[in-house]
């Protein structure tokens, strides 16, 4: 048992740290917030630089083959810097899909391409009827000789507006399993009867799209893995996104925790700064407890990614959606309450991290979906 | 970063867990929630047990051979508590404090005699240690300690009371907070005393709480001669070594205590799978499954957070007051976890054990209410977060306590 960084993994702290403090500070996060695009590109072109678009893609296609705990780490400080931009859905949904499911072909003219910055890609889960379980997937694809037809719409895919490709998840037979009916589809964001609309949500600093599809047509080539066998691979994709959504969710918290703390220390009322008052500062070593032991999860449920058990690897995952979601949401709120005024107001900065906790709980399961996940596998 | 055990620790914990399935007492049994009725029987039963660990050579692994350890690694000690926590707690549990709090004071502050002399009789389970530090005033403010150790003949005289003082009934010894010099700041006037507990003038008095079992008591101090040579470290040292104590009492005991829930958890589902409402399994309802999710998940970050801890400290750390936090993540999912549980049973968690409405011998009754203790014992809830708030938030002291420190 050895629970700490390597060196490798430290200097990947240290240079991430670095550059969102340099390229993304918190006026350029404002202004992508406005921002219908979200992102500028000369960030994308330095993050894919630095190697991010990389990481997690295997060596034979362009990428590092590194391992989930060495991008929680670049997503532990980006979350840190409510960093906006389409890096998450690119490397953790959209290349994750074909790295996962994808044919030696598919791997080719994608993979490269996404390493190298020319191309980005998300992924389309939810759909009107589905709440918050990503598995609730009824959006039909007609068999259409060796290709299909799909229609319907799909809500909340983050990004879609700036993807080159979309992987869309599709039931292709009717019943209620879902390992022996859904297809994963790769398809061309510009492919006609394909319609991509922002959706104006709290969190700016995440652009969510609804992407709707009017009787698109794609061939053969766009069938990603197995028919009806898409259902494992989606799995498998979604554990380490949400394991990625909990690494923002720990570098945000902390963030919002620092911001609380400094304050206490500074803030004078009643002759005295207000951290040195039981009800300030029991508030703010909660968020310390919390923090900390949301970290301890992260770091288990990365390393289960790559290391543990299909058992272990799903338990984490969902152990850690649950817990760190709900951390980022409760240190940001009570961050909000430790700074006063201040922290109701548009001009600090603490309200970006509470928009981004509450679109991190509901993204890829919510609370109650993944608590379902947890009990489901540990009492089976 | 590796989370699993390398092979040879693999093999050693195998090694152990069939050993402990042979060795287990031949009248305990794991589905009674009390084996031993008397303070007499469960003492002779922990000392009986320490004894047999300690024959096999799996007492006091990381300590070394010429004070009756093992001379091995402390993973090799956390794997063995581990194991112990996860399969019979009740043997350890009046062993807690001597093993927990007495051994390490004993061997990082103690000198050379005292650890030749006290040690080995710990880990071969001939003593049971209790710790003096609470007083009628003294709770949270461990420092205002008042109890008096005078010198006069080479001796020190110890007048006072001590409080909350657990397994003190069935103590050998005792490691106790003194007053030896009331004229300088609270905090500097104190020492750190090893006491026999069958001196003349002690007297024990034990005290029944919530659960009607009596685990605590006073111990009265009345004119008692302790010598000087059984002092650990200076003169006015005592409360930086109460400090040491309470911060290793917290590493590895969070590492074991994760092992207990995880237990406990087992236990939970148990019953989740067999106890009935309206027709219906605890399991099969959509309110209950969330609420038996989060406590799993609790113990997911009790265990995961203590692992993390436990690893800096092996390789080579000093526990810090980030220790503060592992209390925390234990005693309070404790009292959540087992509140919803009694919720689940409806009108048939108010039955205690013994009856055939009982539910688990009446495990989840005696838990529940032995869980209000945990946010109290070993550093109130409150006084962490003042040690999380000040010492790794460097948020300022409150006025009063300032002035009253200078």
């Amino acid at each position: 048992m050895d629970i700490k960084f390597s060196e490798d993994q430290v200097e990947i702290l240290r240079q991430a740290r670095r550059f969102c403090e340099n390229e993304m500070p918190m006026t350029y996060v404002r202004t992508m917030f406005e921002d219908e695009r979200g992102f500028t590109d000369e960030v994308w072109s330095k993050m894919v630089e630095i190697g991010w678009t990389a990481m997690l893609l295997p060596e034979a296609y362009g990428g590092l083959g590194m391992e989930l705990l060495d991008m929680s780490i670049v997503l532990e400080e980006l979350g840190r810097a409510v960093s906006p931009g389409p890096l998450f859905s690119t490397v953790l949904l959209g290349a994750s899909a074909i790295a996962e499911a994808g044919s030696d072909a598919q791997k080719q003219r994608y993979l490269p391409a996404v390493a190298e910055g020319t191309m980005r890609g998300t992924l389309a889960l939810h759909e009107p009827g589905s709440g918050a379980d990503p598995g609730y997937i009824m959006m039909e694809a007609m068999r259409d000789g060796d290709g299909f037809i799909v229609s319907g719409t799909k809500l909340f895919v983050p990004d879609a507006h700036v993807s080159d490709f979309i992987v869309c998840a599709v039931r292709t037979e009717k019943g209620g399993d879902p390992s022996k009916s859904i297809t994963l589809l790769l398809i061309d964001a510009k492919t006609p009867g394909l319609m991509i609309s922002l959706l104006p949500t709290m969190d700016g600093t995440r652009k969510l799209c609804a992407v709707e599809f009017k009787n698109v047509s794609v061939g053969k080539d766009a069938m990603l893995g197995e028919m009806n066998r898409g259902w494992g691979p989606l799995r498998k994709v979604m554990q380490k996104a949400q394991v990625g959504l909990c690494a923002e969710c720990v570098g945000g918290a902390e963030k919002a925790m620092e911001f609380a703390t400094e304050y206490a220390k500074v803030r004078v009322q009643f002759d005295q700064p207000i951290g040195s008052f039981q009800a300030i500062k029991h508030r703010c070593a909660q968020m310390y407890v919390d923090v900390e032991s949301a970290r301890s999860l992260l770091y288990w449920a990365s390393w289960a990614q790559d290391h543990g058990d299909a058992n272990e690897a799903a338990i984490a995952a969902s152990a850690a959606k649950v817990y760190c979601t709900e951390v980022y949401r409760n240190v940001s709120a009570s961050a909000i309450q430790v700074l006063g005024g201040t922290g109701f107001s548009w001009e600090h900065d603490i309200h970006f991290y509470l928009k981004r906790a509450k679109a991190n709980e509901v993204a890829l399961g919510d609370l109650a979906y993944h608590r379902e996940q947890v009990i489901g596998l540990v009492a089976q | 970063m590796d989370y699993r055990f390398t092979p040879e620790q693999e093999a050693f914990r195998k090694g152990f867990v069939s050993w402990l399935g042979n060795n287990l007492p031949e009248e305990w049994s794991p589905n009674r929630l009390r084996n031993y009725h008397t303070t007499e029987a469960w003492a002779d039963a922990y000392k009986r047990f320490q004894k047999r660990l300690f024959d096999a050579g799996y007492a006091a692994m990381h300590y070394p051979k010429e004070y009756g350890g093992q001379g091995k690694s402390l993973m090799d000690e956390v794997i063995v508590l581990q194991t112990i926590a996860n399969t019979c707690i009740e043997l350890r549990m009046p062993g807690v404090v001597t093993l927990g709090m007495a051994v390490p004071t004993i061997a990082t502050c103690g000198n050379e005699e005292q650890k030749k002399e006290f040690l080995p009789r710990i880990f071969d389970g001939t003593h049971i240690w209790c710790q003096g530090f609470s007083e009628p005033n003294a709770g949270s403010d461990v420092a205002n300690c008042a109890t008096r150790a005078v010198r006069q003949n080479g001796h020190y005289i110890l007048d006072g009371q001590k409080t909350w003082t657990s397994f003190a009934h069935m103590s050998d010894y005792c490691i106790l907070l003194v007053r030896t010099d009331p004229g300088v700041a609270k905090h500097k006037g104190l020492s750190y005393l090893l006491v026999d507990m069958k001196t003349k003038g002690i007297e024990i008095r034990p005290m029944t709480q919530i659960t009607g079992e009596a685990e605590f008591n006073e111990v009265f101090f009345d004119n008692v001669k302790v010598p000087l040579e059984m002092r650990v470290g200076q003169e006015g040292q005592g409360w930086m070594i109460a400090i040491t104590t309470l911060m290793f009492e917290r590493t590895v005991g969070d590492a074991t205590m994760a092992a207990a829930y995880e237990k406990n958890i087992e236990k939970m589902l148990e019953m989740a799978k067999t106890t009935m409402r309206s027709g219906k399994l605890v399991i099969d309802d959509p309110v209950f499954r969330q609420q038996l999710a989060q406590a799993c998940i609790d113990v997911m970050v009790l265990k995961y957070h203590g692992l993390r801890s436990l690893s800096k400290q092996l390789q080579g750390g000093i526990p810090g007051p980030e220790g503060s936090i592992g209390k925390l993540l234990w005693s309070e999912p404790n009292q959540r976890i087992s509140d919803a549980v009694l919720s689940m049973q409806g009108p048939n968690s108010q039955v205690l054990r013994g009856t055939p409405w009982s539910i688990q011998d009446g495990h989840w009754q005696y838990g529940f209410l032995r869980a209000k203790g945990n946010t109290i014992e070993a550093g109130t809830s409150e006084i962490q977060r003042n040690i999380i708030g000040e010492r790794c938030l460097n948020l300022p002291k409150d006025v009063s306590r300032v002035a009253r420190q200078k």
